[in-house]
């Protein structure tokens, strides 16, 4: 496998500037006879299908949701960010540049993260023109709220539905095109196969899920936009469908799979509540903006929390540890993510937890609420307070929210070079399904931002660059490469469908989710991996002797396409738990307990793991190979990252 | 005419004949209600009507006839329409807040058109069997009035410009005579009834549908359509309640 | 708690659907409407039957997926609430729940309580973006827009679409998913340009797909999960009625 992160030469601040005019140009003419295929219809799959469209690419976008609306980008919350310095407060790129990296634990690759922080600001300006409806002073111009991991205030939000705001714009983008005809996008499609030519990737398998057709589509560049991969542990704030499906089956084809157990687990979920539960709601972590994370001091406080025999108001102030605001005076409540999750955790581990199983911490407004009343509160987060109460019947203003960890986000993904290309030519991987931006661990409102460079302003320039190089003739879909790779999805589908056996393959992926939460969660540690890579074998054994699928594939069949998905899951599992072995050291998200400060921090290891680690498929029952990129900074130093 | 074809088009035409019928009945009943004072005031305002210069009584005539037949064209089909789009319906059927006037809107606007041709045949054509009312006026106890009187105002006989005695339509006698069958009467108030709830429903619901209704007035035109429909409808009822409770007599 | 379910099933768009009975004895209030559904299907796959198809996805409320009419009434009885949301503690024990799916007739029952919405897409195809090109936007600040037009244009932006509206309405009718899209562009500065044309192409691209008329009963307001009122629709019918007389004139202002 050649890693060769293409990273032009140049100042950092001139590296894009320079590379977009190096890059090769496909005539306007000729652009018509390139086809391109999108898979995904997220903020990246969205807005990179709507722009080669509009730039006169013929493109085919896939989702498996009715309706290209519906990609999981929409249920983020909080905001996105952009340096655009409107506050007036000391922002600027390389601010959120630096941010981005000191937030990924110096686990990202610099040159991407920088270009992303330059084109955020023209992300807030293509989105307003679109009609997004970002929140307004009274003035009229855009209002920001802070978000963790950032001293400054650059988030831009639209209540607490940004990602649906914004995924709504890229949509309609996206539906301008399909007017044209220049984007065809097929909805209730499932990749299932990514199909090379001479190395090339040059078509993708589909299910058809309302009719169960496999069909062939062919083109001249592939782009995947598959999202992450959080659903691996069945419980996360992930949509039901989210799966890893189109990443790995790539994977299996030969393209580099980069840190796969860098995962981020959310700070501010509902706890979970009883074995019923099929996902955990995350709450915008923009309420850390003015709620106070707090436990009781006194585990027997807890306790009687817990059994409700005090209410939480009749704590005293004294007995309470606001233990980020303790822990963290100069960020407070607005830690980062990874840390304010294992503050959580650790303080629920020794027995401080209030919600009834133990696992929840309190997030209180009472003191805002004191502060700028009920009526400013509602304003800012009522429909959070709505959701909480509906799931939890609980009322947020008249008592503290219960909140704990929830896996959220996945900062490993598919390996790719400056251009976002992967290691197998023409196969373009962007959003949350790369690995890039975020090194081990994802600041606030950096998501929404990647996606929407990714497939606005970076995927136009770099992908013509490719096709340029190969030029136009997309295969035939009908050819050999094809049909053989129908063949074997065929095969694999009828395999599944044949075992019939007495489980459910929801029953095996809530099985696998308490593996890979237990020995691959918030903690790690070796002989909890050891263990794991010896489950997860067993488990996918099971799988494949004793797995019920009832019907044909050829309907709608809801059974069929969660199984497939639970497949994936199961050899994609065993490749996680694989890197967070090898990473033999703690950094943002990944946190192996054998390295740790006194003070419990992850504790990295730079001489060692400063470096990609990029696996490379063997075989389903064979250990994956590992290459390295190693991760070379010119513009910052590496220190030890504080929020104290 | 695309605008025509569309469904906005046709709830336009909805709601521009219905205002103009809606106006119609309130001022048709405001002039009905002279009923109550000297029958010279109801019978001269008949006559007035019937001698408007350059046909105007005809003009309106057809112009309300145009704007009846329209709203129901646009009606039945907009009905037959939501009734394709809709063609199966739930096995379990349940309504949160639609209010039964909106839902009866069909229902309440078919009887009043059954009424509105009685009604005109019964007292403006004067062809209902036994109420023909051209030759005399009888009632239901047998009593005689004769159709056509000269009309008297403050005890003098009105002359016309020729000096002649004025002969018009008896109409108050006609109206007394026609309410005193129950079955009549009882028909009258139930489609007045019927007319309310339409109104009630239609009123707020034609500005909704020319687009002249926000979240403030949405409340106020609620209101002021349900206000309006009870106007008319005790107005209109108190006319056959006062003849049957001899409260409104014949002349003679 | 115990629940007696009568459930719509149907193999495919063009075979017979009927009310089917399961009786549930184990169900937590605490959990979710959706998740006492995956409960039945598990029960149905290890028993060997076919377990239930409906659509869902992000269970948290925004992606517009889940659709299921529990007791006639679209999301079932929680006011502001799509179903995914719906937690089984608003109901009784004991109580029988109906659950049939989406009913229009531009919504084709794929398989059991899944429908097709595609119709959707096609209204927003015919105007539901403002045309402008990647990267040729003016900065973000450039136009101010009042708080009070902002949070109009983010109050019709909360639509979902889900569909309930055309759910609940007995005319099966968009008007209210058409109404949020149209008066969310036109009523910023950035979506004037084609307003016309917008609320001309959508309401056209409506009525094509079948869907039927307004007759502002009010059922799609009160069953949508994020509140959008009929005022929308007012802003749609005025819109339609300035773009179709300037039209009627030839007037190009």
């Amino acid at each position: 496998m050649i890693l060769d992160a293409k990273i032009p030469d140049g100042s950092i601040e001139d590296k894009w500037s320079n590379h977009k005019f190096s890059n090769k140009l496909v005539n306007p003419a000729n652009k018509r006879k390139y086809n391109i295929i999108v898979v995904g219809s997220g903020l990246a799959g969205g807005s990179a299908a709507a722009t080669l469209g509009e730039l006169g690419y013929n493109v085919k976008c896939f989702c498996y949701q009715d309706s290209p609306r519906r990609a999981h980008s929409i249920a983020a919350q909080g905001g996105i960010n952009a340096a655009k310095n409107y506050q007036n407060d000391g922002d600027s790129v390389y601010r959120l540049f630096y941010d981005t990296i000191k937030g990924g634990d110096f686990r990202s690759r610099e040159a991407n993260v920088y270009r992303l922080a330059e084109v955020s600001g023209n992300i807030i300006d293509q989105c307003v023109a679109q009609g997004v409806p970002f929140a307004r002073e009274y003035g009229g111009h855009l209002a920001n709220r802070s978000f963790g991991g950032a001293q400054v205030s650059r988030t831009f939000y639209a209540r607490g539905q940004t990602g649906q705001q914004l995924l709504l714009g890229a949509y309609s983008a996206l539906n301008a095109q399909i007017a044209r005809g220049q984007v065809e996008m097929y909805n209730r499609h499932e990749m299932l196969e990514l199909v090379l030519v001479e190395g090339h990737a040059k078509g993708i398998i589909t299910r058809n899920l309302v009719n169960g057709a496999i069909e062939s589509w062919s083109a001249d560049a592939v782009i995947l936009a598959t999202g992450g991969y959080s659903t691996v542990f069945f419980l996360s704030t992930c949509a039901a469908g989210v799966n890893v499906t189109g990443a790995f089956r790539s994977f299996k084809k030969g393209a580099g799979f980069a840190n796969p157990c860098y995962t981020q687990i959310h700070p501010t979920c509902i706890p979970q509540e009883g074995d019923h539960q099929s996902k955990l709601t995350l709450m915008s972590e923009s309420l850390r903006n003015d709620g106070r994370v707090w436990v009781p001091k006194d585990p027997k406080v807890s306790e009687q929390l817990r059994n409700k025999d005090i209410r939480p108001r009749d704590v005293a102030e004294s007995e309470r540890d606001y233990y980020l605001e303790r822990k963290y005076p100069s960020f407070g409540n607005l830690a980062p993510r990874d840390i304010s999750s294992r503050s959580a955790k650790e303080a629920c581990d020794k027995g401080r937890g209030v919600s009834y199983t133990g696992f929840g911490v309190y997030l209180d407004f009472e003191d805002a609420i004191g502060r700028l009343g009920q009526p400013a509160i509602e304003e800012r987060y009522g429909n959070l307070f709505e959701m909480y109460e509906r799931i939890s019947g609980d009322n947020g203003y008249e008592t503290p929210m219960m909140i704990y960890p929830a896996p959220h986000y996945t900062m490993g993904g598919l390996w790719v070079d400056y251009n976002l290309m992967s290691n197998v030519d023409g196969l373009f991987v962007l959003g949350e399904a790369n690995f890039s931006d975020h090194g081990a661990n994802r600041l606030g409102a950096s998501a929404l931002m990647q996606g929407l460079a990714d497939g606005y302003f970076v995927v136009p320039y770099t992908v013509a660059n490719y096709l340029a190089r190969v030029g136009a003739g997309a295969p035939d879909p009908d050819g050999p490469a094809f049909k053989e790779a129908k063949a074997s999805i065929n095969d694999n589908l009828n395999k599944m469908l044949s075992v019939q056996g007495k489980r459910s393959a929801r029953s095996i992926h809530i099985e696998l989710g308490r593996i890979m939460w237990e020995y691959c969660g918030m903690a790690r540690d070796d002989a909890g991996l050891k263990k794991a890579l010896q489950l997860i074998p067993e488990l996918r054994e099971e799988f494949w002797s004793n797995v019920r699928i009832p019907g044909t594939g050829e309907q709608l069949n809801i059974e069929l396409e969660r199984a497939g998905r639970v497949a994936d899951h199961l050899e994609f599992a065993e490749l996680m738990c694989h890197d967070a072995h090898d990473r033999d050291e703690s950094c943002g998200g990944h946190f192996r307990v054998e390295h740790q400060t006194d003070e419990g921090e992850a504790k990295r290891d730079d001489e060692n793991f400063s470096h990609v680690s990029v696996w490379e498929h063997q075989g389903v029952n064979t250990a994956p190979v590992k290459h390295n990129e190693e991760l070379v900074y010119e513009s910052v130093t590496m220190a030890t990252r504080s929020y104290k | 005419m695309s605008l025509l074809a569309s469904s906005l088009g046709k709830k336009y035409i909805m709601a521009l004949s219905g205002l103009v019928l809606s106006l119609f009945v309130l001022g048709h009943m405001l002039g009905n209600l002279q009923v109550f004072g000297d029958p010279y005031l109801i019978n001269a305002y008949g006559y007035k009507l019937q001698h408007l210069p350059y046909g105007l009584l005809w003009i309106i005539r057809l112009f309300l006839l145009a704007c009846v037949l329209a709203h129901i064209w646009a009606a039945i089909t907009l009905k037959i329409q939501n009734k394709k789009a809709r063609p199966e319906e739930y096995e379990q059927k349940a309504t949160v807040q639609a209010s039964l006037a909106s839902r009866t809107m069909i229902m309440s606007g078919l009887i009043i058109l059954l009424f509105l041709i009685f009604h005109l045949l019964h007292y403006t054509v004067r062809a209902v069997p036994g109420h023909e009312y051209n030759q005399a006026i009888v009632t239901n106890d047998g009593t005689e009035y004769p159709a056509e009187v000269i009309l008297i105002k403050n005890g003098k006989p009105m002359v016309d410009s020729y000096g002649k005695p004025l002969q018009v339509h008896n109409l108050h006698d006609m109206m007394v005579a026609g309410f005193s069958y129950p079955l009549i009467s009882l028909f009258y108030v139930v489609a007045t009834y019927l007319l309310c709830m339409h109104l009630s429903h239609g009123v707020s619901s034609m500005f909704q549908s020319v687009g002249l209704r926000n979240e403030t007035w949405r409340y106020r035109l609620d209101i002021i359509g349900k206000i309006y429909g009870w106007v008319l409808f005790l107005g209109y009822a108190s006319i056959p309640i006062s003849i049957w409770l001899g409260v409104v007599k014949a002349t003679v | 708690m115990k629940l007696n379910l009568r459930i719509w099933r149907q193999d495919g768009e063009n075979s017979a659907g009927r009310l089917v009975d399961y009786k549930m004895d184990d169900v937590s209030p605490d959990s979710s409407f959706l998740e006492m559904l995956d409960l039945l299907n598990e029960d149905l796959i290890v028993n060997g039957d076919e377990p239930v198809a409906f659509d869902h996805d992000c269970r948290e409320g925004i992606c517009g997926m889940c659709s299921l009419t529990i007791n006639g009434v679209p999301h079932g009885p929680e006011r502001m609430t799509s179903v995914c949301q719906l937690h089984m503690r608003h109901f009784s024990d004991g109580e029988t729940v109906v659950i049939e799916p989406w009913r229009a007739k531009p919504f084709p029952i794929i398989r059991d309580l899944v429908v097709d919405r595609t119709p959707f897409d096609r209204i927003q195809q015919a105007g539901g973006f403002i045309s402008v090109r990647t990267g040729s936007a003016p900065d973000g600040n450039a136009i101010p827009i009042s708080k009070e037009v902002a949070d109009y244009a983010m109050d019709a932006a909360a639509c979902i679409g889900c569909g309930a509206c055309v759910a609940a309405c007995k005319n099966a009718s968009a008007m209210l998913f058409t109404a949020a899209k149209t008066s969310q562009l036109n009523s910023l500065p950035q979506g004037k340009a084609e307003k016309d044309r917008r609320v001309l192409g959508m309401v056209a691209a409506m009525d094509e797909a079948g869907f039927g008329n307004c007759t502002n009963y009010g059922e799609c307001q009160a069953v949508c999960p994020k509140g959008i009122t009929l005022d929308f629709i007012a802003q749609m019918n005025r819109d339609y009625a300035v773009a179709s007389t300037k039209k009627l004139f030839g007037c190009a202002f």
